[in-house]
């Protein structure tokens, strides 16, 4: 009997490992696989992604205050932390909160732009994963007309 | 139907990845104006760029991206780097271009 629950234990400990080390050859499964995309509120995006970033003046986030127009919202995210290995773009009030996550490769900037859609007002968060660790930013921007309407 | 245009500047050590890519982009939330049904969700959701086929940046979207996606970047290079820009869509279809940083 013990030694059946050593080996399960043992077998436990090998998959979580085998896991990690899945995880760190290629983040995207652990960190942005589908479900966090899927995922209808900020905080089933942050339990899909396994993160809870902390808050950071050194993740920066550029949008504008006022969006005219919620289809096209100009937003760069970048950071100033060491070792940035992925960004993230949240936007709390869509649909699905997770916009995109740019995963940095050799020698890239941790800094990315892109254009995403708002369907109304809301926060815009930016993730940045350094190492194990997580920080985040946000910053308010005003929808006038949504972007996600027919 | 679909495009890319993918241009790569070479500033010092610097090289800016500028990338626009023609796709509709749509959530599966939207109706159709006239039919009135929704518009299946049609979307890419992976778009890699590699510099001399050593990744450099890989985007996972979701479908906030805006319709026709822009994408920018920075990483250490120098001009003459091979780029390659590639995407998929959550149909299965697929593209890529090519520039060099100039």
């Amino acid at each position: 009997m013990k030694r059946r629950t050593f080996l399960q234990g043992t077998l436990a400990a090998g998959a979580a490992g085998l896991a990690a080390s899945a995880g760190l050859l290629a983040p995207r499964m652990v960190f942005a696989d589908g479900s966090a995309f899927d995922a209808k509120s900020m905080d089933d995006v942050l339990k899909a992604m396994a993160i809870t970033p902390e808050e950071s003046d050194k993740v920066k986030i550029k949008a504008p205050e006022i969006a005219e127009n919620g289809a096209v919202v100009p937003v760069t995210v970048s950071s100033e932390l060491e070792g940035v290995t992925e960004l993230s773009i949240l936007v709390a009030n869509n649909p699905t909160p997770l916009a995109a996550t740019f995963i940095l490769g050799e020698g890239a900037k941790p800094e990315a732009s892109t254009r995403i859609k708002m369907g109304k007002t809301s926060d815009v968060v930016a993730i940045a994963k350094a190492g194990d660790k997580t920080y985040s930013a946000k910053q308010n921007v005003k929808v006038t007309i949504g972007g996600c309407g027919g | 139907m679909a495009s890319i245009k993918l241009k790569a500047k070479a500033d010092g050590d610097t090289v800016e990845v500028k990338a626009l890519i023609e796709h509709p982009m749509d959530t599966g939330q939207a109706k159709d104006k006239k039919t009135g049904e929704l518009i299946p969700a049609h979307y890419i959701t992976e778009v890699a760029v590699t510099a001399n086929d050593k990744a450099v940046m890989t985007a996972n979207w979701g479908t906030a991206i805006s319709k026709n996606p822009y994408l920018s970047f920075s990483y250490t290079g120098k001009a003459g780097d091979k780029l390659k820009l590639s995407w998929k869509d959550n149909k299965g279809e697929s593209d890529s271009a090519e520039a060099d940083a100039a």
